[in-house]
């Protein structure tokens, strides 16, 4: 499954919920937490349930943020996806392990008659959720970890800059996190919508350091992230002359074969046919 | 279930919906539609489905319809009528 593009859009603004798989994203993030009033709750709730479940025509993966298990919302919010059919549920302020048992505990009494169990995505944007990154992204029904950098620095009482200096560590502990688990890991939102230079830099530097897609608060920043987390042209023809030159290997018997006068190993092997399955090509 | 006091839930944003809900005799739909010509019909009988599934046979409900969808429509009057059914204690 690809992500990345994931965009956020108020689960009580119908006009967003119901367009919002036009945009091009890979996933959608129906949002019942932060860009809900707390006496609009039970209006999001219900809306979000009755769209994903009259949405006929699926568009990529539909993520629901939920309200965080420290709420009254939690439980509802729940029982409504699981019936909507929703995909994977992200849980937000995810702090250690025993939130996703938690959570894990409480889809599978709700999910008695579902066809596929949902996956869960961890919403780390906390001090403590960055330092138990690893135990998190390898918890129940994880299959990615999202980083909230706007709470997390919140909490750090250090301000939030787009050269992102202060949220590096919790970048790289992330992404070290994730791909020890096996499990994706997407960058925080690039947070000023007008600035598209700012937001190709941003999502750049992901790429670069090992995430696989980044959260979008606006349709406009869709095209932007698509694109810096789509392979290059020359990572592509580079990763096919790989492939095929171990298709090559395979069937005259080599062990070992090179490519541009460099060897092929495992690793590269790996990153080659990755770049290929990104693309839908391998 | 049994709608005890006035309740409103969606807004009148483009897309959206708002939807009034009062106690009454029976049921009585009044709908305001920018889009009355082609499905105020159509709107009335998703009000009454959801009223019908709630098992809401005494209610007033006036929709003031801003181009919002059957879905939209649905968990608006759906979040109207919880609402008016709760006790204000």
């Amino acid at each position: 499954m690809k992500r990345r593009s994931l965009l956020f859009v108020p689960g009580n603004n119908p006009g967003m919920v119901v367009n919002s798989q036009v945009f091009g994203s890979d996933g959608v993030i129906f949002d019942l937490e932060d860009a809900v009033a707390q006496d609009q709750k039970d209006c999001a709730r219900i809306l979000v349930r009755n769209c994903l479940m009259s949405l006929g025509t699926r568009r990529g993966e539909r993520i629901v943020r939920i309200n965080s298990l420290d709420t009254p919302f939690w439980r509802e919010d729940l029982r409504d996806m699981v019936v909507a059919g929703a995909d994977t549920i992200m849980l937000p302020k995810v702090q250690s392990v025993q939130d996703l048992v938690s959570l894990d505990q409480a889809l599978s009494s709700e999910e008695t008659d579902a066809k596929s169990p949902l996956s869960v995505m961890a919403l780390i944007e906390t001090p403590e959720g960055v330092e138990n990154a690893k135990s998190i992204a390898g918890g129940p029904r994880v299959s990615g970890v999202l980083l909230g950098a706007e709470d997390l620095t919140a909490a750090l009482g250090v301000q939030r800059t787009k050269a992102g200096s202060e949220i590096s560590y919790a970048r790289g502990r992330l992404v070290m996190a994730a791909k020890s688990s096996g499990v994706d890991c997407i960058d925080t939102p690039f947070t000023d919508v007008d600035d598209m230079e700012g937001l190709k830099t941003d999502s750049d530097l992901a790429r670069s350091l090992g995430f696989d897609g980044k959260a979008v608060i606006s349709p406009r920043h869709v095209e932007v992230v698509n694109r810096s987390f789509t392979p290059s042209d020359r990572e592509i023809e580079w990763a096919r002359l790989v492939v095929d030159a171990l298709e090559a290997g395979e069937r005259l018997g080599k062990g070992v074969v090179s490519v541009g006068g460099k060897m092929v190993d495992a690793p590269v092997a790996a990153r080659a046919r990755k770049i290929l399955a990104l693309i839908g090509g391998d | 279930m049994d709608v005890v006091k006035t309740a409103v839930a969606g807004s009148m944003e483009s897309n959206d919906a708002m939807v009034t809900v009062e106690p009454g005799a029976g049921v009585s739909v009044t709908v305001e539609s920018v889009v009355m010509a082609q499905f105020g019909r159509a709107i009335e009988s998703s009000v009454l489905s959801v009223l019908s599934d709630m098992g809401v046979s005494d209610c007033l409900v006036t929709i003031r319809d801003r181009g919002a969808l059957d879905c939209t429509i649905r968990a608006r009057v759906e979040a109207a009528v919880l609402r008016g059914s709760r006790s204000t204690s």
